[in-house]
């Protein structure tokens, strides 16, 4: 489960480096957010522009790290591709979350 | 194999017709192990990418998933692994889906109704579910949908509507 932290502008942002969030990774995923997100920071972002592939326990485990940031933190979503934006829209749950078209809409610089 | 696709009703309509049955485009069988499902989710939208649009392979890569995901948690116990036999087939009203396990039956038979979550607003985080998005979505957006129970296998079958122009 291929995760990449860096503090950024203040964010934590974490980089799923895997192009599939599916149930084969689902729990590794919730495990490793758990563990990064533990460092406090104010803002949370989750960029997902790897990630060409989304299935319902991909989406689970992102609510469920929503769910253990709140109510301190919110978690934020950068770089959604079209099938995995399409899960978002169709169950409604892009009104749950913040999302941003890139980092850069999301005011966090791009790393190098 | 688990089950004989030329007995089921939609083939035996089409004879009726004077139609020669339809020719399953895509014949797979693999254990229920999240790696093999990986590797049939590729493997179909694969087969079918030439023919159907993106956001089409989108739908059926992410349906099948659903599908297939299901088939795992009910039919994977810790004594055995389960086998999956899955038929495709593209005719001229879209894709048909065919997919036989030898798990457990579902409960009472019936398909669960995957009814959407309830999102209030304003959001209470702490109360989104976390689950129960796989039936929603594959309701949401298959047609046809159908289940039983044949012997020892439970069949699901379902269709995705792919736009004919674009179907080969």
């Amino acid at each position: 489960m291929d995760l990449f932290a860096e503090a950024l502008n203040g964010a934590l942002v974490v980089r799923v480096g895997e192009d599939r969030l599916d149930a084969a990774i689902a729990i590794q995923f919730k495990d490793k957010m758990r563990e990064i997100a533990a460092q406090p920071s104010p803002r949370v972002v989750l960029d997902l522009s790897r990630v060409t592939f989304l299935d319902s326990s991909g989406l689970g485990a992102i609510v469920s790290v929503m769910k253990f940031l709140s109510p301190e933190r919110k978690l934020e979503l950068s770089g959604l591709t079209p099938n995995v934006d399409k899960v978002f829209r169709l169950t409604r749950m892009d009104t749950v979350f913040t999302i941003h078209k890139d980092l850069l809409e999301g005011q966090v610089p791009h790393a190098v | 194999m688990l089950y004989d696709p030329p007995n089921d009703s939609e083939s035996s309509r089409v004879r009726q017709k004077g139609g020669k049955p339809k020719k399953t485009n895509l014949h797979l069988v693999f254990p229920t192990e999240a790696m093999a499902v990986r590797d049939a989710l590729r493997r179909t939208v694969a087969r079918f990418l030439r023919q159907i649009s993106l956001d089409e392979a989108g739908t059926l890569e992410l349906v099948l998933a659903e599908v297939l995901n299901n088939i795992v948690e009910h039919a994977h116990t810790s004594d055995r692994i389960g086998m999956i036999e899955l038929r495709v087939t593209l005719d001229s009203i879209g894709l048909l889906l065919q997919v036989a396990d030898d798990g457990a039956p579902m409960p009472n038979g019936l398909l669960p109704d995957g009814k959407g979550p309830e999102i209030s607003e304003p959001t209470c985080i702490g109360a989104l579910p976390e689950g129960g998005f796989g039936w929603f979505l594959i309701r949401d957006l298959s047609r046809d949908l159908n289940y039983y129970r044949a012997g020892s296998a439970n069949i699901l079958s379902f269709r995705l509507p792919i736009d004919a122009s674009v179907a080969a």
